[in-house]
């Protein structure tokens, strides 16, 4: 029973993102589908950084680093070593979880702006690396043999599975997120996030502890940039690395609510079909950026708490189910 | 021997260069020092600053130096703004909001700027002229770009120590709380200081653009240089910018004379990680 | 009686300022050592030494016969230190029972969750706070909050506990409470250092007593050798206020 009430707070994540997946299959609408792609693409993306801006506090920049790099190793291996997506997407997600390891023992000493900063650095250090990169295709970037997708019984089958693949990703990154903030080392990421100094007083280890959230929050999203690319057949430098990409990340995270499962979800649906709708109104089709930053400002100066925690800080009764 | 030449070929304009980037790069730093936010907003200032000398230049014919005047006003005016509507209520929030906060400013000069200038890329022809040092050509505007930066640089130290807004910032810049028990109206001096700041970014906007071509997205690229700048020379140390933007522009003049120049962001962005890592003070401030 | 504690010749320098100079004393288990002395003496610099925030240049730590002179904070946590600081440092957005599990679960019994909960309902009922578990900690009253550091602390059944000023800013039926919860920590077998400034209070509950002066040892003793010796009082002279308290209270 008390178990039970433990997982509550996964619940209403869980059948979020089952909505999402069946609403596509339901409709056997191709253009629903490939939506509710792009949100659950965000979802994931969004979950996986909360590990390290919402339990840990630090703020990254260039997550979309991990996304860029586990997947240009993956789809490597795929295209040119032959190897399946299934091997490529574990093989990405292992890369990114790597190199967040070794990045992390360098600059998780960094506290605040300094972090955000070297987090930028290194995303455009890594995308500046691979346009001169030559096995990985330099700036042209690297384009899916289309006899890749035969084995999956052509392309139209390919891109079925990679929904299916996307939608397995998302609710890995859900029950990752809820493990993390309900296990003894997501108490200890909280209490960094709080006051680093006291935390390391009580026993925390925070070089540790902030070295495995940032893999945790790396592996995920390496292995959604292996399906993405799979998926479309090609990558470029400047897609693999958009920072812009980051920063919509940390916006999602943001309107959602820092630090709660069921913020980044909120927040992904928030900021893709704000800018869906923006994107296609014939009001607001040319200023639409404006129309997200003005948004976003609002966000930022009065409702710091995101979406969730605005709500968790009205009703505290809420606080178990909204978690 | 070949290498030797190519390099004095290209490090004179590389440091001239320099200067104008770490003009920009002042700006940056001086926001960062005072009130501990990184400006998001810094490139798109940087696209309006170059903008205006297109404006003034090629539309009102206004010679573009004597154009730095309106552009340095409206980049002090636009900064005021900017710091009540979007940075005052997170002075003292938590760093994702700061940043956020101009990062929507630039979400919002972006969309506005794309919806009015498009995408595709201006030039201002504009000719100072050019003269040959040894081996190379170097062109007037950019000596005299180099030569404006250089003399804001020292119109902003002399505002900096010489001035009472100015003992002001730096009283603010070392300890705010102390400064406001001294008096110091610390609202109006954080709001001057972001003024200054994208004062700073628009003219070497300005500055650029009489020999570059740009877009409204071309600030992206100055305000990445700008925070490898701002790191070289210490975050939050004005001049300490101008030698930072001097170290990063003979670095762009050397690295070609070796190595394909698509490997020069490589070596800078590494540079800038590593200098945050080892020496967070700077490569001229204290360990 | 076993040493649980011993500070060799333990020295602090920030730039050219000598904090701490050679600094010297054993602490037996089960004892209360008061560590007092004038503002900027050196006392909480001491604690940040023993407890790993602040490595010695000189001298020697040696916690249950380990060298911990070098070793990090968080080492000493699991080593079984724990302490409360002079300014409290709760985990604002976390609930008073999650500030206190943290202790619980990352200190020197290394517990589970599941066990640090039933450990943070005993210790929170101990330091009377029970009825606030499900509050946010940054929403306590100072008192509050510090009963809270320590409440974390306790959390980890810690060997030693440091407490830095506890009874700061309290007023007197709180202060009561406070040495009353002192005193019964020292019956459950923990030995304490604490730094004070109410000396009524720490004359009261200290086995011994220790004086700092510009990080200079002066004193070392019970509590009535230190009420009667000369250095001390001339230390204390240079702050008036002290000086007339430490006299005051003598007389009562």
């Amino acid at each position: 029973m008390k178990n039970w009430r433990n997982h509550l707070g996964l619940l209403v994540p869980l059948l979020v993102v089952a909505g999402m997946v069946l609403w596509p299959v339901a409709t056997g609408n191709l253009s629903n589908r490939e939506n509710s792609f792009t949100i659950l693409k965000a979802i994931a993306l969004a979950s996986s950084l909360n590990i390290l801006l919402g339990y840990t506090g630090y703020v990254s920049f260039g997550h979309i680093v991990f996304y860029g790099f586990g997947g240009y190793v993956g789809l490597y291996f795929v295209n040119e070593q032959g190897w399946s997506i299934w091997a490529g997407i574990l093989v990405g997600g292992i890369s990114s979880g790597l190199l967040a390891f070794l990045l992390g023992k360098a600059i998780l000493r960094l506290r605040g702006a300094y972090f955000a900063l070297a987090t930028i650095g290194i995303n455009e250090a890594m995308k500046a690396f691979v346009n001169n990169f030559d096995l990985f295709g330099g700036p042209i970037g690297m384009t899916l043999n289309f006899s890749v997708y035969r084995a999956y019984g052509g392309a139209a089958e390919a891109l079925r599975l990679s929904f299916y693949i996307m939608a397995g990703l998302t609710f890995a990154a859900l029950i990752l997120s809820h493990l993390v903030r309900t296990s003894k080392f997501g108490l200890g990421l909280q209490a960094i996030r709080e006051n680093e100094d006291a935390a390391e007083v009580m026993g925390v280890v925070a070089p540790d502890a902030k070295t495995w959230a940032y893999v945790l929050s790396a592996i995920i999203p390496g292995m959604v940039g292996v399906l993405f690319f799979f998926k479309n057949g090609n990558v470029e430098p400047h897609v693999a690395f958009p920072l812009h990409a980051s920063i919509e990340l940390l916006v999602m995270v943001m309107l959602g609510g820092q630090g709660t499962v069921l913020g980044p979800i909120i927040g992904a649906f928030a900021y893709q079909g704000m800018r869906g709708f923006l994107v296609t109104s014939p009001i607001f089709k040319d200023i639409q950026l404006s129309v997200s930053g003005v948004v976003l400002l609002l966000i930022v100066l009065f409702i710091p708490a995101g979406a969730i925690g605005w709500l968790r800080q009205r009703i505290p009764s809420l606080r178990r189910v909204l978690a | 021997m070949q290498q030797l030449s190519l390099l004095l070929a290209s490090l004179p304009d590389g440091i001239l260069l320099g200067f104008v980037y770490g003009l920009a790069a002042m700006g940056l730093t001086l926001i960062w020092g005072v009130m501990n936010v990184i400006n998001l907003s810094h490139g798109p200032i940087i696209a309006l600053g170059m903008f205006g000398t297109f404006f003034l230049f090629i539309r009102m014919g206004i010679n573009p130096y004597i154009g730095l005047i309106p552009v340095a006003g409206l980049g002090l005016l636009i900064g005021i703004v900017i710091y009540f509507v979007a940075v005052h209520r997170v002075i003292n929030a938590p760093h994702l909001s700061s940043l956020l906060a101009t990062f929507s400013v630039n979400m919002i000069i972006i969309g506005l700027g794309t919806a009015a200038f498009t995408t595709s890329p201006y030039n201002v022809d504009f000719n100072m002229g050019s003269f040959r040092l040894g081996s190379t050509t170097i062109l007037g505007t950019r000596l005299i770009a180099a030569l404006i930066a250089v003399l804001f640089t020292g119109g902003l130290y002399l505002f900096l120590y010489k001035t009472r807004p100015g003992r002001y910032i730096r009283a603010v810049t070392n300890n705010r709380a102390a400064a406001e028990l001294m008096g110091v109206p610390s609202t109006r001096i954080l709001a001057l200081s972001f003024g200054l700041g994208t004062m700073l970014a628009a003219v070497s906007g300005a500055l650029i653009a009489t020999f570059f071509p740009f877009n409204i997205l071309s600030g992206g690229s100055y305000e990445l240089k700008s925070f490898v700048i701002g790191v070289l020379g210490g975050l939050g140390n004005p001049i300490g910018a101008l030698l930072g933007g001097l170290i990063l522009g003979v670095l762009e003049g050397i690295i070609p004379a070796f190595l394909e120049t698509s490997w020069v962001p490589v070596i800078e962005f590494a540079l800038f990680v590593v200098i945050l890592l080892v020496r967070p003070k700077g490569l001229f401030g204290a360990k | 009686m076993t040493v649980l504690l011993s500070v060799q010749g333990v020295t602090k320098r920030f730039g050219g300022l000598q904090a701490l100079t050679h600094v010297t004393f054993d602490l037996p288990e089960g004892q209360i050592l008061g560590l007092i002395g004038p503002n900027g003496a050196g006392k909480t610099t001491l604690f940040n030494a023993i407890n790993g925030i602040y490595p010695p240049e000189e001298g020697r730590i040696i916690f249950r016969e380990k060298d911990v002179t070098t070793a990090k904070t968080y080492d000493h946590a699991r080593m079984g230190m724990a302490r409360t600081h002079q300014i409290v440092q709760p985990l604002n957005d976390l609930t008073v029972r999650e500030n206190v599990m943290v202790g619980a679960c990352f200190g020197r019994e290394n517990q589970s969750l599941g066990h640090a909960t039933d450990t943070a309902a005993e210790v929170l009922n101990f330091v009377e706070l029970a009825a606030r578990s499900d509050q946010l900690a940054g929403s306590l009253n100072v008192a509050q909050k510090k009963r809270l550091e320590m409440a974390r602390a306790l959390a980890a059944r810690p060997y030693l506990l440091l407490l830095d000023e506890v009874l700061a800013g309290l007023n007197s039926s709180e202060i009561g409470n406070m040495v009353e919860m002192v005193k019964s920590i020292r019956e459950r077998g923990i030995t304490i250092i604490m730094i004070e400034h109410v000396m009524k209070a720490v004359m009261s509950v200290s086995d011994r007593i220790i004086v700092l002066d510009y990080g200079e040892q002066i004193a070392e003793g019970t509590p009535e050798e230190i009420s009667n010796n000369e250095k001390v009082i001339e230390a204390y002279l240079g702050d008036p206020k002290l000086a007339e308290k430490l006299l005051r209270e003598q007389e009562d």
